[in-house]
């Protein structure tokens, strides 16, 4: 083909959009087709009671799967929901799915779990497909190449009722790692870092596309971790290319094709690639050897150093709306400027959410925690797999009674005290080594105290009592 | 949803970057199954003691900027997650237009959906009008959508920018699922071709 009538080429983002635009208008906004749909019991039920009022229908319902994960306890949940609140939003729930033919995950079965954890678990996610959820960290299902970000209920009902939604295309930043992540540096680390390096709002208006060595050496675990985080950048989407890698995981699940179908969906994965000569609107590129283990001293997810550093002071800053913010943060997390962060006393361990709440995590937890036990200082070191099926792969594996025994309390799955909106909660000053996702003021319990940080560094700190390098241990 | 389309009232100062969506309305009201009544508990941690009380010191409390109808504050607002039960609760409050140097997406996203208009203005412009509203609250802030003027006393005037798109459905206070359903035929084409070339996600 002579040059000029070749193809333009394009990035994984461009690919994913291309295939699924319906119609553009003269204004320049877009339908697209969503593929999958994610629900859960917050953001649905002002969603359900539109469709109800204006006598809509769900569109495609086996497009849509749905599970109770942020409300539901932790504890033995066989006697119900005690909290009526809660209890009234997991109903409303299942009478909505029931009613619109939506399938559901209820508190019992033992599929349920946090939204982003069961999609992949299920074989639900898939490379290629556009994925929404009314839940911002919904970016986690883009590490399979899949184009996934979260919605406001406005948008779930606008998915129920039509299978589309209206957007505008995204800009494109390529964020690469090369080499390789040392020992004892995880996925966790990485994105931290990358958040660090880009700041809370440098994503915005972005889809993030990760490359390099150090990403494609990741499992799928570890890319769902980086693509997690991609909100707290500010980014909507983050994206990795699938490989054999993200087949090999998704072969055979419940949900996934099967047989021939199977064979023919890898052949149109394989072309889920940016091409080579694509362009980005911006490039980041970090060497993996630079990254250390990371945490958060602060209340955004930009505020992170490496763990080998001091508490900043405000002066280290050089905007003057930052310094104020410095302050405020210090004050909030009850940090004074120039202490060593080894040297923080934590009270509270946080282990799960959609973050960091699969398998890979959990053992992760349990090879440093393995013999040992958890600080004097340590109130509650809380365990809580990302669904059910975690829940028990880990206790056949022997990682249930490794942390049991190192005084850790093994949970059942749910969201748990990544927001706080259940009964697991921080009391005011209460700091918490966390592998949730944000650290924002209040976030796991009003006055609470959030570092943020990897499963291995957060067993231990466990271990340790205090903010800790794990690969001194 | 309700149209949009001049708005004139009192204008308060929030001086925070970074206002997140957990400040804007923390979980434990995220739990109703409505839209309304979430604005006594907007900015619930800044705006209240332990013990339910006011906090004196936070804008909205001050009785200048209690019937505010526009807020201006920094840059990032909105960030975290996608609750629309965020915009639900600033409306409830009565501010129906949030003026900043720049939003996170989804909580802009979600604020057009529900009538309000969020204005992106560069730092030296709402540093301007934040410094206005310190310095006299009871000035009126004026707010043109079709013209995309804010206007403020003889002093202050700005144009600014919106998505057209955006703009002609806050103007007409129109609902996106109606327009979308009227493309039925588009969505119902698409998928038929679809299902030749990904046949494995309608099984």
């Amino acid at each position: 083909m002579p040059k000029d009538t070749m193809p333009a080429p394009r990035t994984l983002f461009q690919k994913i959009w291309d295939d699924h635009l319906i119609h553009t208008d003269d204004n320049g906004s877009s339908l697209i087709y969503i593929d999958r749909h994610l629900v859960h019991e917050v953001t649905s039920p002002q969603a359900f009671e539109g469709l109800r009022m204006t006598g809509r229908k769900v569109h495609h319902p086996h497009g849509t799967l749905a599970v109770a994960d942020h409300n539901v306890p932790t504890t033995d949940r066989s006697q119900g929901i005690a909290e009526p609140m809660s209890r009234l939003q997991i109903e409303t729930l299942s009478k909505n799915c029931a009613e619109f033919g939506v399938q559901l995950f209820d508190m019992m079965d033992k599929r349920q779990g946090i939204v982003h954890i069961i999609g992949p678990e299920q074989g639900f996610t898939q490379p290629g497909m556009t994925i929404v959820c009314g839940d911002s960290h919904t970016s986690t299902h883009g590490a399979f190449g899949a184009l996934a970000f979260g919605i406001g209920t406005s948008e779930v009902e606008h998915v129920l009722a039509t299978q589309t939604l209206i957007q505008k295309p995204a800009k494109s930043m390529r964020i690469t790692v090369n080499g390789k992540l040392q020992n004892g540096v995880t996925a966790k680390d990485m994105i931290l870092a990358i958040i660090g390096k880009i700041g809370t709002a440098g994503g915005t208006g972005y889809v993030l596309e990760y490359a390099g060595e150090a990403v494609q050496s990741l499992s799928m675990e570890g890319r769902m971790t980086m693509c997690n985080m991609s909100i707290e950048g500010g980014a909507r989407a983050g994206l990795i290319a699938p490989d054999e890698t993200t087949f090999a995981y998704i072969k055979g699940r419940p949900m996934a094709p099967q047989g021939t179908e199977f064979d023919k969906a890898v052949d149109y994965w394989k072309t889920l690639h940016s091409d080579a000569d694509a362009t980005y609107d911006k490039e980041i590129v970090l060497q993996a050897e630079d990254i250390a283990p990371t945490v958060t001293w602060g209340t955004t997810p930009e505020d992170v150093l490496p763990i080998t550093e001091r508490v900043p002071a405000p002066s280290d800053f050089k905007d003057k709306a930052k310094q104020k913010s410095v302050e405020r943060m210090l004050d909030y997390m009850g940090l004074t400027a120039g202490t060593n962060l080894q040297d923080i006393l934590v009270d509270k361990i946080f282990i799960g959410s959609c973050t960091n709440g699969r398998i890979e995590d959990l053992r992760a937890v349990a090879a440093v925690a393995k013999g040992k036990k958890i600080a004097d200082n340590v109130k509650h070191a809380m365990v809580v797999p990302g669904s059910g099926l975690v829940k028990e792969m880990a206790e056949e594996e022997g990682i249930a009674d490794i942390l049991i025994e190192a005084g850790f309390d093994w949970r059942e799955p749910g969201c748990s005290m990544c927001l706080a909106m259940n009964a697991d909660k921080l009391d005011p000053k209460e700091r918490c080594a966390s592998t949730s996702n944000r650290n924002f003021e209040g976030r796991q319990g009003r006055g609470g105290r959030t570092h943020l940080m990897s499963p291995a560094m957060a067993a231990a700190a466990a271990i340790t009592g205090t903010l800790k390098d794990v690969r001194d241990l | 949803m309700e149209a949009f389309t001049k708005l004139s009232g009192i204008a308060a100062p929030l001086r925070m970057i970074n206002v997140d969506t957990d400040i804007i309305i923390p979980k434990q009201f995220l739990k109703t199954i409505k839209r309304s009544g979430l604005g006594v508990h907007a900015f619930h941690d800044i705006r209240y003691n332990e013990d339910g009380s006011e906090k004196p010191d936070f804008v909205l409390n001050k009785p200048e900027y209690k019937n505010t109808c526009t807020l201006i504050t920094g840059e990032n607002f909105g960030c975290g997650s996608s609750r629309e039960h965020a915009p639900w609760a600033i409306l409830d409050m009565g501010i129906k237009c949030i003026i900043a140097p720049s939003f996170a997406d989804i909580f802009y996203n979600n604020s057009f959906k529900n009538g309000i208009l969020p204005i992106q203005l560069p730092q030296e412009q709402v540093e301007q009008l934040m410094k206005e509203a310190e310095d006299n609250p009871d000035a009126p802030l004026n707010i043109d959508l079709e013209k995309q003027t804010i206007q403020r006393g003889n002093k202050l005037s700005f144009d600014f920018d919106i998505d057209p798109a955006r703009k002609h459905s806050l103007l007409n206070g129109l609902d996106d699922i109606g327009l979308t359903l009227e493309k039925k035929a588009h969505i119902v084409e698409f998928e038929t071709k679809d299902k030749d070339k990904r046949s494995w996600l309608y099984k």
